[in-house]
C-alpha cells in the first residue's frame, strides 16, 4: 500500500469562504463557493471532477454539489465518520482513489453553519443509545465535558497544568492575529484573560474550547503526474492514515486499559510506517484543536515526545513560530475557524506553498491531524 | 450463569426520554438493558463472558477475547474510586443548567479497575447533582454505589463518598 500511495497524489487547489458567525448563504451555497474556488486555484474545470469525499456529518450531499458545480460523471464518492476525526481521511480516500484509478480529479470539502446553527449535543430527540445511556443521564452532555474528563486525569497523572493548556491557546491565537481571515484576527489573548475566563467544563475554560463558525473549505486532489501541469505548486500527499484502535470507545474512551493513549497513536504508527520521514523531519504541524488538551495528547501520539511529556513540550514557546514545532499557523480551530478541521488541511497546503500568513521559513514537510479522541486520520504533506 | 431477569427491561421508545424535570433518562439498547434492569432492583452488575470469564463494559454482543456470545451479569461490590471528574457549567440543557455547576465523575470499580462508570457524586441517593461541596472531589477518593429512581421504573447508580 505504501509504495502505491506515497507521493502518488498531490493537493493542487484550495478554496474557502469567509469565516464568521451568521453568514447569510446556505451551507449548500457555501460548499459550492469553496469547491469552485479550489478548482479555480488549481486551474481545473469543474466538468473534470469525478471524485468526491466529505464527512458523514456533512449535510450537503454529492448529488447536490455535483449538479450545482457542473461536475462530470462521478466515479468515486466517500463519506468518513466520527466528526472531526474524518477530516484528513477525506483527502486520504481521494488519494487512494486517484492512485488506483477510481477517479482522476477528486474534491474534498466541508461546509458547516455551526456558528449560527444548533449545538449538536442539545438534540435530545436523536440521543444515540450507545454510549449515551452510560453518560448523558449524568450530565456528561457535551464534547467539552467528555474531553474535560480525560484532561483532568491527564493533568493528575502527568503534572500538566492550566498554563500548559494556555500555551496551546496562546500559540493558536498569536497565529490568528497574523491571519486576516481568522475570526480572532483582531483579538489578542493574554494569560490574565485566560486564567479569569469562565469555566465551560472545569478544568476546561472558555479559551480551551474551539470557535463556533459558519464557513466552508475544499481542496482538489490529482495524480502527481497531473499535478505538474496545474496552476499552483503541488503539495504531495506523502503518507496518509486512519486509526480506530483496539478497544476504543469514541470520545468517551473511559473503558479500556489506557484511556489517555488515544487514536492518534494507532494512526501515527501507520502514518510513519508508510513514510520516509520521522517526527524530527516535520517543519510545521496543523494539529486538530477542538480543545486545548488534544494538542499534548496528539504530540505524544504522533511521536514528537514521550507519553506524558506533551504538556511539558509546550513550554518555552515550542509551539510558536521559531519554536520546536510551530502549530496551527492559521490559528486553528481555537482561533481561525472551527470547520471540523478542514482549515488545518488548507493551512498545511499554504505552508508548503510558502504563502501562509505566518510562514515557517522553508517549510517542506507538514503533519496535519484530524480529531484526537475519536476514530481519526492524519496526513503527511511535503512540497 | 445468572439468569436474566424474567421481566422485560423497560425500553423507552419516546423521543423525549426525560424526567418531568427534563433530566435525560438512560435509553437502553439490547445489550445494555440488563444493566438497567438490575439497577432497578438495586444491584450493580457488569457483563462478563460466560466462556472465558472476562468482564466487559459497555456491554456488547460477544466477547472480544474469545468471541463467545454467552454472557452473564456479575454482581459488583459497589465500591470504587474516583478516576476523574468535571464540573460542567452552562450552556447546558435547561434541567442540568439549573443545578450547574454540578459534578460528573468516572468511577473505577475496586472489583475490576478497568471497568469504569460515569456517574454523579451526591450526599445521598436522591440528593441534587450539586449536593457535594466541590472541594470534596479528589481523584482516588473512595466511593460506594447508591441507587436513585429518576422516574417510574428507571433507576441509575449514583455514588457516595466512603468517608463523607
Amino acid at each position: 500500500m505504501s509504495a502505491a500511495l506515497k507521493d502518488a497524489t498531490a493537493i493542487v487547489g484550495i478554496g474557502q469562504t469567509p469565516f464568521a458567525k451568521n453568514l447569510v448563504e446556505s451551507e449548500r451555497a457555501l460548499a459550492c463557493r469553496a469547491i469552485i474556488a479550489a478548482l479555480d486555484d488549481a486551474g481545473i474545470a469543474p466538468a473534470e471532477v469525478d471524485g468526491f469525499a466529505s464527512y458523514t456529518m456533512e449535510e450537503t450531499d454529492e448529488v447536490e454539489v455535483a449538479k450545482s458545480i457542473g461536475a462530470g460523471d462521478v466515479t468515486f464518492f466517500s463519506k468518513v465518520g466520527y466528526g472531526g476525526g474524518g477530516s484528513c481521511a477525506t483527502v486520504a480516500h481521494l488519494a487512494a482513489a486517484v492512485a488506483t484509478g477510481q477517479a482522476t480529479v477528486g474534491v474534498a470539502w466541508r461546509s458547516r453553519k455551526r456558528g449560527s446553527g444548533k449545538r449538536p449535543w442539545t438534540n435530545t430527540a436523536v440521543q444515540l443509545p450507545t454510549p449515551g445511556q452510560w453518560t448523558r443521564p449524568f450530565g456528561l452532555l457535551r464534547p467539552a465535558d467528555e474531553i474535560g474528563m480525560l484532561a483532568r486525569r491527564y493533568m493528575h497523572e502527568f503534572g500538566a497544568t492550566r498554563d500548559h493548556l494556555f500555551n496551546v491557546a496562546l500559540a493558536c491565537r498569536n497565529r490568528a492575529n497574523q491571519n486576516p481571515a481568522a475570526m480572532m484576527y483582531e483579538r489578542p489573548l493574554t494569560r490574565e484573560m485566560y486564567m479569569t475566563s469562565r469555566w465551560i467544563s472545569e478544568p476546561l475554560c472558555l479559551f480551551d474550547n474551539c470557535l463556533e463558525t459558519d464557513g466552508a473549505l475544499a481542496c482538489v486532489v490529482v495524480s502527481a503526474e497531473r499535478a505538474r501541469d496545474c496552476r499552483r505548486k503541488p503539495v504531495y500527499v506523502h503518507s496518509a492514515a486512519q486509526g480506530l484502535p483496539a478497544q476504543h470507545h469514541g470520545m468517551v474512551n473511559y473503558w479500556n486499559d489506557d484511556p489517555l493513549t488515544g487514536p492518534s497513536w494507532a494512526t501515527a504508527r501507520h502514518l510513519w510506517k508508510n513514510s520516509d520521514l520521522t517526527p524530527e523531519d516535520v517543519d510545521v504541524a496543523q494539529i486538530y484543536d477542538a480543545f486545548t488538551p488534544l494538542i499534548p495528547l496528539s504530540l505524544e501520539g504522533y511521536g514528537f515526545c514521550g507519553r506524558g511529556e506533551g504538556a511539558a513540550f509546550t513550554e518555552g514557546g515550542a509551539l510558536e513560530i521559531g519554536g520546536r514545532l510551530p502549530i496551527n499557523t492559521g490559528g486553528g480551530g481555537l482561533s481561525e475557524a472551527y470547520v471540523h478541521g478542514f482549515n488545518l488541511i488548507n493551512e498545511g497546503v499554504k505552508q508548503l506553498r510558502g504563502d501562509s500568513t505566518a510562514q515557517v521559513p522553508d517549510a517542506a514537510t507538514c503533519l496535519v491531524t484530524a480529531g484526537e479522541g475519536v476514530p481519526t486520520s492524519a496526513l503527511l504533506l511535503r512540497s | 450463569m445468572t439468569a436474566l431477569p424474567t421481566e422485560p427491561a423497560r425500553t423507552v421508545e419516546s423521543a423525549t426520554a426525560t424526567t418531568g424535570d427534563g433530566l435525560l433518562l438512560p435509553v437502553p439498547d439490547d445489550d445494555g438493558a440488563p444493566f438497567w434492569e438490575y439497577a432497578r432492583r438495586g444491584e450493580l452488575r457488569v457483563q462478563a463472558c460466560a466462556a472465558c470469564g472476562v468482564l466487559r463494559f459497555p456491554p456488547r454482543p460477544c466477547c472480544p477475547h474469545c468471541q463467545s456470545f454467552d454472557s452473564e451479569w456479575r454482581r459488583m461490590s459497589g465500591r470504587g474510586r474516583i478516576w476523574s471528574y468535571v464540573f460542567p457549567h452552562p450552556p447546558l440543557l435547561p434541567a442540568y443548567a439549573e443545578q450547574a455547576p454540578y459534578n460528573a465523575i468516572v468511577v473505577e470499580l475496586l472489583d475490576a479497575p478497568r471497568i469504569r462508570l460515569v456517574g454523579n457524586l451526591v450526599t445521598s441517593a436522591d440528593a441534587p447533582l450539586d449536593s457535594v461541596d466541590p472541594s470534596r472531589l479528589r481523584i482516588g477518593a473512595g466511593v460506594k454505589v447508591a441507587f436513585h429512581a429518576m422516574a417510574d421504573g428507571v433507576t441509575v447508580p449514583r455514588w457516595l463518598l466512603e468517608r463523607p
